[in-house]
């Protein structure tokens, strides 16, 4: 009789504790309808109240940026809360500066909807979608970066140079959850059922591993986004681009989309950094631009050359063949602006030079 | 049967002399990483007192009530998480609906102790000694504010460890340990003045 009895009573306790957790949530987890203002009635969702504000909002169409997919642990899913919805959570802290807490800045995966919210959240979260797509291509560039062109089929994307995109990385091997990582678009606009991305193998990374050592061509997968403020400005500005990595990917994007809408009166610097010649890439592609864009200059700089890599091109850290060519060959008499991509090492020191230089207008795309 | 104590007795048998953290060493992963700030070791020492003491007193009952009448002693381990986890969802649910305050004190701490040993270590000690149901109510609460003593010491300790030259080896988990071991020997010191089985 024990192995009847044994099954027996073990799923009905769980089944009664089932259902008393069930029941609860059906009567204490029900906040009801709830409304969320965003952007002062720029939009208004009716939703229903009880969950995560990060989900409640994605399950209506608009993603927050997200790394971790909800678990805290990332701090990226910053937003503007507007309604007081108590005070800031501990597991909230660490990601949230003292002037963050001030502007009622809050992580939309920790704050439960509960009540009609007013939010502010940047107008272009608005644009950004999840994608289904299938990858297409993936190309080795060098030894450790993969250019990754995912299809997105009958969708189009809209997006500006210099945004980046999240990859969904489903669960695959011992990794039992889903993740998220955020990659800059290397695509140009204009093609716009298509999203390529350059990751760069990190040892040990979760999305990097699964790109380089999982991914097949064609996979389906999920994108979300675009996201970010990263771009070229308006302005008529010599523009002095910094690179290294896959630090390439917007700037790829930005100078096929310059070069498409006819923008080649304006003055490009671009700066490329590597070690060695096999951490070189796209070498012909650039110089296939120049040829076509007179005001063009694509400068690659390796640090540590090889003897066998016969190299004859700059040579030397990339701070200090900027120094030089900003000293010596970029006009000051002109405006110049500073754009960096790269690793926050790289970015500190390149910021230094170009302040040192009396280069104040910087933006960069810092990913860590 | 019972074995014959005086539950005061067992109330501070469990808080100092056994102390289910520092006697047993019953809990530690929450109690190393959630030591460094005395405001979060409060708020989880707080959840750990109330968890334990409810979870003892369902698990008592369905202990005495279903797994002995039905000869099912083989699968308290399972039955025991089961309802810990189950305990600890339901009164994260109710917690944040009628008391934000509460909720911001220790609700958040409430899904890390569904996987802490000294709530499965208090549940299977109860039935190991046979206590009665006063007996195991308060040998859970004694365990509860035994814990939270720990934690906070430890915070209040490790607020003075950051400022003392630590050698660097020893620097984060290392000198951690060292001081609870101190710890463990000050508590033990006073172990067989009180007995609890």
């Amino acid at each position: 009789m024990e192995f009847i009895v044994a099954p027996f009573i073990i799923a009905l306790l769980a089944s009664v504790l089932a259902l008393i957790i069930s029941l609860l949530d059906k009567k204490v987890n029900n906040y009801g309808d709830v409304e969320i203002n965003i952007n002062s009635g720029k939009k208004v969702l009716d939703v229903k109240g009880g969950d995560k504000l990060l989900t409640t909002l994605s399950s209506q169409g608009i993603f927050i940026p997200s790394a971790c997919g909800g678990k805290g642990s990332c701090g990226a899913c910053k937003c503007e809360v507007l309604t007081d919805v108590g005070p800031v959570l501990p597991t909230e802290k660490p990601y949230l500066s003292a002037e963050e807490i001030d502007k009622n800045i809050r992580l939309s995966c920790q704050i439960k909807v509960k009540k009609n919210l007013d939010l502010f959240i940047p107008e272009e979260l608005f644009n950004a979608k999840e994608f289904s797509g299938i990858v297409e291509e993936i190309n080795d560039l060098t030894y450790d970066i993969k250019e990754v062109i995912v299809s997105i089929g009958e969708e189009s994307i809209e997006f500006v140079s210099g945004r980046y995109i999240q990859l969904v990385v489903p669960p695959y091997g011992k990794i039992k959850e889903s993740t998220q990582r955020a990659y800059s678009i290397s695509s140009k606009p204009s093609e716009k059922n298509k999203v390529a991305m350059l990751i760069r193998l990190i040892p040990g990374g979760i999305a990097t591993t699964w790109v380089h050592n999982y991914m097949k061509v064609g996979e389906k997968l999920k994108l979300i986004g675009p996201f970010g403020d990263f771009e070229k400005s308006d302005s008529k500005s010599t523009m002095v681009c910094i690179a290294g990595g896959s630090g390439m990917a917007p700037f790829k994007s930005m100078f096929h989309d310059m070069l498409e809408k006819g923008e080649t009166n304006r003055e490009v610097w671009y700066f490329f950094g590597a070690r060695t010649k096999k951490d070189l890439f796209l070498l012909e592609e650039f110089r296939e631009i120049e040829k076509k864009w007179t005001n063009f200059h694509f400068i690659p700089a390796l640090s540590a050359p090889l003897p066998e890599d016969n190299w004859d091109g700059e040579k030397g850290l990339i701070t200090d063949v900027l120094d030089k060519y900003l000293n010596t060959k970029i006009d000051p008499s002109k405006h110049r602006e500073g754009f960096l991509c790269g690793s926050p090492g790289m970015i500190g020191a390149c910021n230094n030079i170009l302040n040192h230089n009396g280069i104040k207008d910087i933006f960069y795309d810092n990913f860590s | 049967m019972a074995p014959d104590i005086n539950p005061l007795v067992l109330l501070f048998a469990s808080i100092f002399t056994s102390n289910i953290l520092l006697a047993n060493f019953l809990g530690m992963c929450s109690f190393i990483s959630i030591s460094k700030d005395m405001d979060s070791a409060n708020g989880l020492g707080m959840s750990v007192t109330a968890v334990l003491t409810i979870t003892t007193a369902i698990n008592w009952v369905v202990y005495k009530f279903i797994l002995i009448p039905f000869d099912l002693l083989y699968l308290r381990f399972i039955v025991f998480i089961i309802i810990i986890a189950a305990t600890v969802q339901v009164l994260e649910m109710v917690i944040d609906r009628f008391s934000p305050a509460l909720y911001l004190a220790l609700g958040i701490f409430l899904p890390l102790i569904t996987v802490n040993c000294a709530i499965l270590g208090v549940a299977l000690f109860m039935e190991i000694r046979g206590y009665s149901f006063i007996q195991s109510l308060v040998f859970a609460f004694g365990s509860g504010l035994g814990w939270w003593l720990a934690i906070v010491s430890l915070a209040a300790i490790q607020k003075k460890v950051l400022k003392a030259p630590v050698p660097e080896g020893l620097k984060g988990a290392g000198i951690t340990l060292i001081t609870i071991g101190f710890m463990a020997m000050a508590f033990i010191g006073f172990s067989g003045m009180l007995v609890v089985q």
